[in-house]
């Protein structure tokens, strides 16, 4: 009888503690504290080869931060793949880190969470300033005239980059400056099983970065002034088909690309398959590839015509990854700390060099490290030839929206199906239609 | 402290002993009590565990199927304003985008699941019919048979993504390098032919379940039967048309149910196969699903969707065990 009555009270005491355990954690609180002064955990995204390389880059520099301030950074490497729906599963828990890398697009949709610490004229100064900060990389921190949801910290830009053997196989001289050059080299290029540009055309972050740009150029936005969505404009759909028609109909791009989302148009390019890619600091890839620096070029992306500049002869996004600090923090005061510290400008330069992208802090970047003749591109990209993607709240929609409709068109493409005006804007239609209303 | 009620057992009859008889109704009472609820105590942390994984989420769920949950209110989805059954009417709205997209996933789940079922359970009837008699390695043999099954989801499936390929894929080298039955290298993984690849990896993933369930029935089945037919001149067809077939019926009933199941909401194999956007010719709903929660953070309308395909998934597998049972009752009559 007593060991019943004893299974009794056990089973009833584990039914409440599961029960009192299901009521606990909720929402997440707004604002902060200071209640675990001594530690913080730090989501970063996957930079480098591998996750275990980041770790051996940022661990050494976590350790120098624990040093300088007595706090314990707990770090966690999150592959892109799983990185968004991890912040938003911690958003919706309030579970997550206290600082965390975010993709420099998805800035305006994860501010209209709420989640992230907003970066006002005090938070600002905290790490020593706005004005520190490159202007096209603050561009790229939320909606504008909102106070930033996110502090940069490695920028990127895209620039063609072009493998010297198979261009003196062909008999080109020199890297391509317009598109119209591109496409001529290009045909020169696609025979006897190469050929000259690489796409990764399932990729959807890959075909909204190229179409964005194009866009630009074609003088269309992809959004209103008020942030509605504005994909049929005769510019996208000019922008979407100039894109597409490098397989479609110039015939330059390897219709097997279409079925490319994990980075295989740099395997290609590395194997001297494919003559050009349009990529973002690809160097680290490249030579984690076996190519040697002096086997490959690097020249601004194309413009339709003319020099790469401001509004329509934008060549390139505003790539990067941006740092959040999420707003209910246990360590309001270590996490603005920790964002000072690795956005300073002695951390820029050794992060920035070891990730081969180009600091967002101003100071950092005349380090002769980035004046390189990869880096000066990039660098040069940045400061005056790219846009940031749209900062509406939306964004993160608009790149599977179009992204998806941007791999149909491939698909057919590949598939030997016509691409016409009238079925790229049938598509981006559709994907305008996909958008959320409210 | 009194030990007069400890001494009571459950089921031991404590009448005849000297206590009041005023005493022995309330006392004989509370051991009822004690009898019947014990189990039901000891029931308890199941029905609690259960309540907390299952019944919780999916209150929560159609909750927010009522709510415009967007990412503007997914930090605390409680404030989220009530919007009725707008997104059940998006849903079903099926001239608008997101019905008429919704639909073409529901019919292409539909489709899928009736060929996939349907060819695993072929399949893995055909091959525990062949392994009944026993031969020389037939142990290894059916081990062998199992491995799809054993193997890791994801392992397997991507590694069926390198084959599928385009350039570099086994299934083009052989299908087109090798014995030249293409023009030219299909595209497995975009377009239209990702229908096939994805039935091709579900069959190939679902039909070692069947082969086993089936062989496990097959055993229950008297072989006097089949030496009875024999003797009356049954060939092998007959014998399996007349005794295996009727005789697995109700392991059938169960394994159809379960594959359909399970195919209906099979997420892995499209996800790792095509990643967040299947193309339209393979998207399957819970991939549609997925993507209007997930990934275009719409919670609401795919919380609608999911509370739909519950609806739908409940009323086929109440409609099959309906059925089902009939056709066992009317069997047995």
């Amino acid at each position: 009888m007593r060991s019943i009555r004893a299974a009794a009270v056990g089973a009833v005491t584990l039914s409440l503690a599961l029960a009192a355990s299901a009521c606990g954690g909720g929402s997440a609180s707004g604002g902060g504290s200071n209640d675990s002064p001594k530690t913080l955990t730090y989501w970063a995204s996957n930079q480098g080869a591998s996750v275990e390389v980041d770790k051996k880059v940022l661990q050494p520099e976590l350790d120098k931060f624990e040093k300088q301030t007595g706090i314990k950074v707990e770090l966690e490497v999150v592959p892109w793949s799983d990185l968004l729906n991890r912040i938003l599963t911690a958003t919706t828990s309030g579970q997550g880190p206290d600082v965390l890398n975010i993709g420099n697009t998805w800035s305006a949709s994860l501010q209209a969470t709420g989640a992230l610490l907003p970066w006002d004229e005090k938070n600002f100064d905290k790490i020593g300033g706005k004005d520190r900060f490159v202007g096209s990389a603050l561009g790229s921190t939320g909606v504008h005239g909102q106070d930033p949801a996110a502090v940069p910290l490695y920028s990127m830009a895209y620039a063609l980059y072009y493998n010297k053997k198979m261009f003196a196989d062909a008999g080109v001289t020199q890297p391509p400056a317009t598109w119209d050059e591109l496409v001529e080299v290009g045909r020169k290029i696609s025979k006897d099983g190469k050929w000259a540009l690489g796409a990764e055309g399932s990729n959807l972050s890959n075909n909204i970065h190229q179409v964005f740009v194009l866009g630009k150029q074609h003088g269309a936005d992809f959004f209103t002034a008020d942030g509605k969505p504005d994909f049929t404009s005769d510019g996208a759909v000019a922008a979407v088909k100039q894109y597409v028609d490098l397989m479609a109909k110039d015939k330059i791009i390897a219709p097997g690309n279409a079925e490319y989302a994990q980075n295989q148009s740099l395997s290609d390019f590395a194997k001297d398959k494919t003559a050009m890619v349009l990529w973002q600091t690809a160097s680290a890839t490249f030579a984690s590839m076996g190519m040697k620096e002096d086997e490959w070029g690097v020249a601004p992306a194309p413009v339709q015509s003319g020099e790469p500049g401001t509004g329509t002869n934008t060549n390139s996004m505003v790539a990067g990854i941006n740092m959040a600090v999420f707003k209910n923090t246990d360590n309001i005061d270590g996490a603005t700390e920790f964002v000072k510290f690795m956005t300073s400008d002695a951390e820029q330069k050794i992060l920035n060099k070891a990730y081969g992208s180009i600091p967002p802090v101003k100071a950092a970047q005349s380090d002769p490290a980035f004046n390189s003749p990869a880096t000066a591109v990039l660098r040069d990209t940045l400061a005056t030839s790219a846009t940031a993607l749209p900062q509406v709240p939306d964004e993160s929609q608009f790149e599977t929206a179009v992204g998806t409709a941007v791999k149909e068109l491939f698909a057919d493409a590949a598939a030997g199906r016509p691409v016409t005006t009238e079925s790229v804007k049938a598509a981006l239609a559709k994907a305008q239609q996909q958008m959320p209303t409210k | 402290m009194t030990t007069t009620t400890a001494s009571a057992r459950p089921g031991e009859r404590t009448v005849g002993k000297s206590s009041p008889g005023a005493a022995r109704g309330p006392r004989r009472r509370t051991g009822r009590i004690r009898r019947i609820g014990l189990p039901y105590l000891l029931l308890l942390p199941a029905l609690v565990l259960e309540l907390l994984v299952h019944l919780v989420p999916m209150v929560i769920g159609i909750v927010m199927s009522f709510k415009e949950l967007t990412q503007f209110y997914i930090r605390d989805w409680s404030i989220a304003p009530w919007t009725g059954v707008d997104n059940y009417r998006i849903s079903v709205d099926f001239d608008a985008p997101v019905g008429e997209a919704l639909l073409h996933s529901f019919l292409v789940t539909c489709g899928f699941t009736v060929l996939s079922v349907g060819l695993c359970w072929f399949v893995g009837t055909a091959a525990a019919i062949c392994m009944q008699d026993t031969f020389r390695g037939r142990g290894l043999l059916r081990a062998l048979f199992l491995v799809p099954y054993a193997l890791p989801v994801y392992a397997a499936v991507i590694t069926w993504a390198f084959m599928f390929q385009h350039d570099n894929g086994l299934v083009n080298h052989v299908l087109h390098d090798q014995l030249g039955l293409t023009d030219k290298p299909s595209f497995w993984l975009i377009g239209d032919n990702s229908f096939v690849a994805l039935l091709v990896v579900s069959v190939w993933k679902g039909w070692p379940f069947a082969f086993l369930i089936v062989m496990a029935g097959l055993q229950n089945i008297p072989k006097d039967l089949y030496e009875a037919a024999a003797l009356d001149g049954a060939g092998v067809w007959q014998q399996i048309r007349r005794i295996t077939l009727p005789s697995l019926r109700p392991v059938n009933q169960v394994l159809i149910l379960v594959l359909f199941l399970w195919t209906f909401n099979d997420f892995n194999t499209p996800y790792v196969l095509f990643g967040k956007a299947a193309p339209a010719a393979a998207d399957l709903i819970s991939i549609h699903i997925y993507q209007s929660s997930f990934v275009t953070w719409n919670f609401g309308t795919g919380s609608a969707m999911s509370v739909l395909l519950l609806l739908f998934l409940l009323v086929v597998t109440g409609v099959y065990l309906l059925l089902t049972s009939r056709g066992r009752r009317s069997t047995h009559a």
